[in-house]
Parts: structure tokens; C-alpha cells; sequence
């Protein structure tokens, strides 16, 4: 968990994730569509390594690397349960506003009366 | 990383989304339909925070609440589930554009020693609706991620029910 977050929070990985989503690809394939040299790919790909996010797999002469979705998931969950308690809150506290707004329209209109 | 859901009821579909912004921060958006006069009222009065701010179906309960709304003066949530076992957050306010702007640091009081973060709400009025953006800057990476850490093997060792406790105490 808190690995995925250090490792999502730089931007470039967090491209290289995306990038990974579509599929497997190289290192030199990530290199060249996210336009960064072959050393800051590895570099990026070795933390997201150990943050558990990247697997590499030898297939015939390469190197590919490819998304392991479970830290993400479980990232998902926590934000998600994290946001839930937000909306709820969020919801009463628009439930409150409305009815204070509708009491001072009416307030207002009253008043307009007199 | 965005998440979010809607709420229908046939009307404005209002949405709140949570992001984490950076290592050491949160970012918790929603737009209310109210004028911006009436949110900031809601968020910093005592006796209209009762109204809202427990998330209810966790069955928490907002059991005190005080608030010197001034720049330098504090205020202090006390809730939880069992009034015999209440937890608080409090700090101080540092900021206060009366409709616009409200900066206080935050204190989780059980866990005093992890220091304060720090809470920027910014209120936008925009056709008598208004759009919150509540930014929660944590003192340092190790909190936020050892509050999410500490949350999740906790979920893993006890009950669902448990883990959204302590969610809702992150407040």
C-alpha cells in the first residue's frame, strides 16, 4: 500500500503504469513512448519492481514488463472506502444547506410581504 | 486515481471525489447546492456541525463540538461510537476569508505524536451552488501512508465494520 502511493506519487511512473495497462512492452518500447532515455526507464521500472506493481518476464530475446494489478486494487479499495466516508458526510452536510437556503428564500419572501 | 460515484434524486447530481495529490496530501472535492454564505456557516457553526458531520450509517456520533471561529482560536471535535471511549480532533485556526477560505491544522488526539496536519478549505460560489475543495496536507509521507498502512492490516485481521471505524476517524 504504502509502497504503491510512493511509487505512483512520481509522474513518470505513473505514465509508465498507464502505458503498462495496454500490455506487456520492453524497456526500450516505454522509452520510446513516454520520450525518457533508457536508464531513467529502468530506474522507474526497478521502484515499481519493488513496490510490486511491475513482474518481468523473459520472453524469447527480451525483457517485458507487465502490470500486477493486485497493489492497485487494494489502493482502489482504501480510497474508495476513504471516499464513501466523505460522501456520506458530504451528503448530509448538503441535505443541511438546502434547508438552510430554502428557510431564508422563504424568510426573505415573507419579509418582502410585509 | 480519480474515484468518485453520483448521487441521483433527480436533480443537480452532486459528486465528491477523493485524490491523493501527492505523497502527503489528500484532496477531497464536492459541490453543494447552496450559496457559498450558507456552506461556510454549516462547516464552521458548532451547533450546525452537530448536523452533519458524523457519518452516520458507521454509527458515529458527534458527542462534542466547539469552535472559537478567529484566526488563533481552536476548536475541538469529540466523537466515536461509544461515548465511554470518545475520540477527538482539535487544532487551531490559521486562516478565515469569511465564504471563501478556512486554513486550521488538525490534530488526531490519539495520535498526538504523529503532529498536525494541516486542512485548506476553499469555498467558490458559482450560480448560487457552491464548489468545496478541502486539501489536507499531512506532516509528512510516513503519516499518511502508516494511517493507511495501520488501516489496512487492521481490515485484514478484524471485521469489516472495524476498518470503517477507523476510516472515519481519519476524518
Amino acid at each position: 500500500m504504502f509502497e504503491t502511493f510512493a511509487a505512483l506519487a512520481e509522474p513518470n511512473r505513473y505514465r509508465i503504469v498507464e502505458l503498462l495497462r495496454t500490455g506487456p512492452r520492453a524497456v526500450n518500447e516505454i522509452g520510446e513512448k513516454l520520450h525518457l532515455n533508457q536508464p531513467q526507464v529502468s530506474k522507474h521500472l526497478r521502484v515499481l519492481k519493488e513496490a510490486g506493481l511491475v513482474d518481468v518476464e523473459a520472453r524469447a530475446q527480451q525483457r517485458l514488463y507487465e502490470l500486477r494489478p493486485q497493489p492497485l486494487r487494494k489502493m482502489h479499495g482504501w480510497l474508495e472506502r476513504y471516499r464513501r466516508v466523505w460522501e456520506e458526510r458530504f451528503d448530509q452536510l448538503d441535505e443541511l444547506v438546502e434547508e438552510l437556503e430554502a428557510k431564508e428564500k422563504s424568510r426573505a419572501a415573507r419579509d418582502r410581504k410585509k | 486515481m480519480l474515484h468518485e460515484t453520483g448521487r441521483s434524486e433527480g436533480r443537480a447530481i452532486n459528486r465528491t471525489t477523493v485524490e491523493r495529490a501527492s505523497d502527503r496530501e489528500l484532496l477531497v472535492t464536492r459541490t453543494f447546492n447552496a450559496r457559498a454564505r450558507i456552506v461556510f456557516d454549516a462547516m464552521t457553526k458548532p451547533e450546525l456541525v452537530k448536523r452533519w458531520w458524523a457519518p452516520r450509517s458507521l454509527g458515529v456520533t458527534l458527542f462534542e463540538c466547539d469552535a472559537d471561529v478567529r484566526v488563533g482560536g481552536s476548536y475541538r471535535y469529540v466523537f466515536g461510537k461509544d461515548p465511554a471511549k470518545p475520540m477527538a480532533f482539535s487544532g487551531v485556526y490559521k486562516e478565515l476569508v469569511p465564504h471563501t477560505r478556512i486554513v486550521c491544522a488538525e490534530i488526531f488526539e490519539p495520535m498526538r505524536s504523529a503532529g498536525e496536519a494541516i486542512v485548506t478549505i476553499s469555498l467558490e460560489e458559482r450560480d448560487g451552488k457552491t464548489h468545496v475543495v478541502e486539501r489536507l496536507f499531512y506532516p509528512s509521507k510516513e503519516v499518511l501512508d502508516g494511517t493507511i498502512q495501520s488501516g489496512m492490516e487492521r481490515g485484514m485481521r478484524e471485521s469489516l465494520d472495524q476498518l470503517d471505524d477507523l476510516v472515519a476517524s481519519l476524518g
